[in-house]
């Protein structure tokens, strides 16, 4: 664990695992020291904004110099469920990849619980952590270039939903018809860092 | 209601305010005008309070015409503005009756243009925010000929100044920076940086896209992948080809390309108006280096 210089008000936390970049972020937003203006988790780092003049920086690096983050603080997180369809044009090619048939890749993907480990690529897009080994797949060689919105996708050690349609390279399993950002709904994410998501199959 | 009709809208025009911070970590961009000074300054000339909607606009071009009688102020750099044909003047107060259109031509240099309107532009708010956000299409639409654009209250009346000078754009800026986050896995980083890059024409409100001698990577760097990180305006990233990006308001707010420095923030408004061809050096005082 170690602060890299961001520029004036800013530092960022390069963190040794993507467990230790969840726990920082849990030890942060639990605390919230005040004159923060983004917290912002990353796959290994936690990147800390504070308002000019406010010292929240100073107080963040105090609070996490003593914090124990192999071990996330108990808080009690969001459970949020999301009905999938399991019906993704690459369902195959993952049962395929994993060597299961399609039924075990929907049992598979629906017993993991998930973390919002962060999010990025497109407002309300969560990077979420806890797939299973069999599920972590490479990204198609080469992305899509319309994904529909809703599509639950798998990359590497992540699965997904996308919010809107984008362009998009990961594998997709399947589809929700959940709304993941609404910009005129308070909050306007589904799923925010530190968020746990169970995926439920709908047939 | 109190309205602006667009009747023409140049290469592109959009409402613009002071953005919506403190959504980066569900992935939403600050947005905003780009050159802040500008906006605020409109704002102030036309009565308004400093954060209203105004329209940022791209290049000039922009024609409209007045529902109502209310007073508009243009900033940014020097421009021709006129009323029904006359010339009026950019960077003060100027009072439309009902009816009358107003024009805004190209910058001489520069590239963006603000306009604030007494009441400011009441487009509905997004995440607190009526900027338009063009990574995320969050905010009100860019404008289009016909659109009716509602106008609020005006808090005050229009505060005129003696002398306000329109912003400069040169064609060769030297930016301050200090030390990004993977500032060690370049080779030569401070002189690399120091030398003259080239914004090139595809740079928008996500990020100025340069072009200049490859930022190569320090050996045990080479090939090293980053997991996605989060980014902040000013952030000057690196992708594989060694051509820096430097992130501006609608920049994502993750990203899998090393931040090898930032620049200081007083320094945005001025990469706001560079237009493309101009010459950028990044500069590093050691003070900023070692803070």
């Amino acid at each position: 664990m170690r602060w890299r210089a961001y520029g004036e008000h800013a530092a960022l936390l390069d963190c040794a695992s993507l467990t230790q970049a969840i726990a920082a972020h849990a030890a942060v937003s639990s605390a919230r020291p005040s004159g923060i203006a983004e917290l912002v988790p990353g796959a290994r780092s936690l990147l800390v904004v504070e308002t000019p003049g406010s010292g929240a920086l100073a107080a963040v690096r105090d609070l996490l110099s003593g914090a124990d983050l192999e071990h996330p603080p108990d808080g009690e997180p969001r459970e949020i469920t999301l009905d999938v369809t399991y019906d993704g044009e690459d369902l195959e090619l993952v049962a395929q990849d994993a060597g299961v048939s399609l039924e075990d890749v929907v049992r598979l993907h629906t017993d993991a619980v998930y973390t919002v480990a962060f999010t990025g690529f497109a407002p309300g897009f969560g990077y979420l952590t806890g797939l299973p080994g069999p599920l972590r797949q490479p990204r198609l060689p080469s992305p899509r270039t319309r994904v529909p919105p809703g599509s639950v996708g798998i990359a590497g050690e992540f699965t997904g939903v996308y919010p809107r349609v984008s362009p998009g390279g990961w594998r997709l399993i399947g589809h929700t018809r959940a709304v993941l950002f609404d910009p005129r709904a308070d909050p306007p994410a589904l799923l925010a860092p530190g968020d746990r998501v169970r995926f439920r199959s709908a047939g | 209601m109190r309205a602006l009709e667009v009747v023409e809208t140049g290469p592109l025009a959009l409402v613009q305010d002071l953005g919506r911070p403190g959504y980066a970590h569900l992935g939403v961009p600050p947005s905003g005008a780009l050159d802040v000074p500008a906006l605020t300054l409109a704002n102030r000339l036309a009565g308004n309070d400093e954060a209203a909607a105004g329209i940022e606009c791209l290049f000039g071009g922009l024609r409209l015409r007045a529902k109502t009688s209310c007073t508009i102020a243009v900033t940014g750099p020097a421009v021709a503005v006129e009323v029904d044909g006359h010339a009026v003047g950019s960077h003060a107060p100027v009072w439309l009756a009902e009816g009358q259109v107003v024009a805004i031509g190209a910058p001489i240099n520069g590239l963006r243009c603000y306009l604030a309107v007494s009441g400011g532009i009441a487009a509905d708010a997004e995440l607190g925010s009526r900027s338009r956000d063009v990574l995320s299409e969050i905010g009100p639409a860019p404008l289009r000929a016909g659109d009716v654009l509602p106008l609020g209250t005006p808090p005050g009346v229009a505060r005129g100044a003696d002398v306000v000078l329109p912003t400069v754009a040169p064609s060769e800026l030297v930016v301050p920076v200090g030390p990004g986050p993977r500032a060690h896995w370049f080779e030569g980083l401070e002189a690399g940086l120091a030398k003259t890059w080239t914004v090139t024409a595809e740079s928008n409100r996500v990020g100025l896209r340069l072009d200049g001698t490859p930022l190569a990577r320090e050996g045990d760097y080479a090939e090293k992948e980053l997991p996605s990180e989060g980014l902040l305006i000013g952030a000057i990233q690196v992708p594989p080809n060694g051509l820096p990006v430097v992130f501006l308001a609608d920049h994502p707010t993750t990203g899998g390309y090393p931040v090898a420095a930032v620049v200081r923030q007083a320094s945005l408004p001025a990469l706001a108006q560079a237009r493309p061809g101009t010459l950028l050096r990044f500069h590093s005082s050691t003070r900023v280096w070692k803070r």
